[in-house]
């Protein structure tokens, strides 16, 4: 096994709904997508992200287009015109999770 | 095949979009999405101080400058640019472009309706947090229920040039053209859910097109002058997503995705005042270059309960920013803050929220970051809420005193005092559909 971040298999793309950050996050390879349902659990993100999200994460999957979704519940400061960061609609939190470390088997990435 | 296009992501978007798309190649509809969560507050302040405002006010000029073409090529326009004056705005549409014909679609404004609503025993809990809306009754600044397509694709049946509507769905906007030209019931749930996915992909602009993309960005060719999405869509509900030839930007199925992920919950239903769709069964397919067909979306009946948006007074807020170079710029920028909370702690002031940023550490990221050593300069952003204006007022003169009173070497400060800012917040919540009624009426 060896470490790698997520952007070795996968993008994304994040945004809000209220206090809500959503990140859909999609496989560059279909065969990418069972190490994103096996690495990308709830609990990883969840911890990944630490005290940002104040809530839980639900994760849902779309096997049709190798992709995630994940709510990151309490995650946007009040969310909207409440919160007081700059990042308040979430736009950057995709990107931060691209550098989370993940485990794979070598012979998982290539054919 | 009718060519639906979206040239407006939000009020703000790009001004040369609709114009490059009414010149760069055929469309039969253009479609414009102007109006945010808590955009319609704003729009009711400016009502309130003027009865003919209240809309989008860089939409009549824009109709104005493309009419001519509108005409020529029979291009229809929907757009939400009535905001909370739909009439009004219509009637500057007919100042700027006399000779169109224009319809506007009404009842999605229920602001006068609050307090028959709460009478009828229906308590318009905010769908996130669960409270009930007495809790903040008297702060209700702005009140719509999102209406569907079908009212639009009413107003265009009556062979209006340009429909305005108020607040809607903004996928609604494609859905209508649909509904018009190929004869959808409200009982196609599976094609107008197909229409809805369609809308979805492109209701974000160029978002969908090579805009905010992650998948091989810096060769995403000639962002300056992108090309916003057109979809082709077919009466069976599928559709392709497309852009002018010779236009910037990039269209493939991984750039769509983003898109299709983008501000969603559960994909498996996707709400509308239509259907609920179903973003699991959707199939995506690259067919050329800069085209990238959709097919096989399912969906289900429309929900009992319409969504509403509503807009609160929810208190008040500022941010100060000072910037501290090398050497020990963080260290530097964490005792100004240290200082800061400590004065206004000092003065007695009680904010709801205090929260402090380093821009270039962790102002995105949070604790997420990845670390940084040592870096050459960092601003330290502070900001505060509460429902105490005055003291949201104080801690804006607690800023710049540090530059003479702090750590060494502060600057960053030549845009003086923060502003303090209302805080208009957003409260989402459910009414009847049985209580609403939409009405098109033509203004001439």
């Amino acid at each position: 096994m060896m470490k790698i971040p997520v952007s070795r298999i996968a993008h994304t793309r994040s945004g809000d709904k209220g206090d809500i950050a959503n990140i859909g996050i999609i496989a560059w390879q279909p065969r990418y997508y069972p190490i994103l349902l096996r690495e990308v659990t709830p609990d990883r993100v969840k911890t990944f992200f630490g005290e940002l999200v104040k809530g839980g994460v639900d994760r849902f999957e779309l096997p049709n287009l190798y992709a995630l979704n994940l709510l990151l519940h309490h995650a946007l400061g009040g969310g909207g015109t409440v919160s007081l960061r700059t990042d308040a609609q979430g736009k950057t939190l995709g990107a931060a999770l691209l550098a989370m470390e993940i485990d794979v088997d070598e012979r998982e990435l290539t054919d | 095949m009718i060519r639906i296009a979206n040239g407006q992501g939000f009020w703000g978007d790009w001004l040369e979009a609709p114009v490059r798309l009414v010149d760069g190649g055929p469309i039969d509809y253009l479609t414009l999405d102007y109006l945010a969560e808590v955009t319609m507050s704003i729009l009711q302040k400016q009502r309130q101080a003027d009865p003919d405002l209240g809309y989008a006010r860089d939409f009549p000029p824009l109709i104005g400058r493309i009419a001519k073409k509108l005409r020529e090529r029979h291009i229809k326009v929907v757009a939400n640019a009535g905001g909370v004056n739909p009439v009004a705005c219509a009637r500057a549409v007919l100042k700027a472009a006399p000779g169109l014909k224009v319809a506007v679609v009404l009842g999605d404004d229920v602001l006068d309706r609050i307090d028959e609503f709460l009478g009828k025993g229906y308590e318009m809990r905010n769908i996130d947090t669960g409270a009930p809306i007495s809790t903040i009754r008297e702060h209700i600044l702005s009140a719509n229920a999102y209406i569907g397509a079908f009212p639009l694709a009413e107003a265009l049946a009556t062979g209006a040039d340009v429909v305005i509507a108020g607040r809607c769905a903004d996928a609604a906007l494609v859905v209508a053209p649909m509904i018009d030209r190929f004869g959808w019931e409200p009982e196609d749930y599976d094609k107008l859910s197909a229409g809805i996915v369609a809308g979805h992909i492109i209701e974000c602009g160029a978002q969908c097109s090579g805009g905010n993309c992650q998948v091989d960005w810096q060769n995403i060719p000639d962002l300056a002058n992108i090309g916003y999405p057109i979809v082709e869509a077919e009466a069976d509900g599928s559709f392709a997503v497309t852009k002018h030839p010779g236009t910037g930007g990039r269209i493939d199925s991984h750039g769509v995705k983003e898109q299709l992920l983008y501000e969603i919950g559960d994909p498996r239903q996707y709400m509308t005042p239509d259907c609920v769709a179903d973003f699991t069964s959707l199939h995506l397919e690259d067919t050329g270059p800069d085209r990238v067909r959709g097919f096989g979306v399912r969906g289900g009946p429309r929900p009992a309960m319409l969504k509403a948006s509503m807009s609160y007074h929810a208190g008040w807020k500022a941010s100060g920013t000072l910037v501290y170079s090398w050497p020990n710029a963080l260290e530097k920028a964490r005792v100004a803050d240290r200082i800061t909370r400590q004065r206004l702690d000092q003065l007695g002031l009680r904010f709801d929220e205090i929260h402090t940023e380093y821009f270039g550490v962790n102002a995105c990221h949070g604790p997420a970051a990845r670390p940084v050593h040592d870096p050459p300069e960092v601003q330290v952003r502070i900001s505060v809420r509460g429902s105490d204006k005055r003291a949201v007022d104080r801690f804006t003169r607690e800023m710049i005193p540090l530059v003479l009173t702090g750590p060494p070497g502060g600057t960053g400060y030549g845009e003086g005092r923060p502003e303090v800012r209302q805080i208009v917040a957003y409260w989402p919540a459910l009414i009847p559909r049985e209580e609403i009624h939409t009405s098109v009426e033509v203004i001439k």
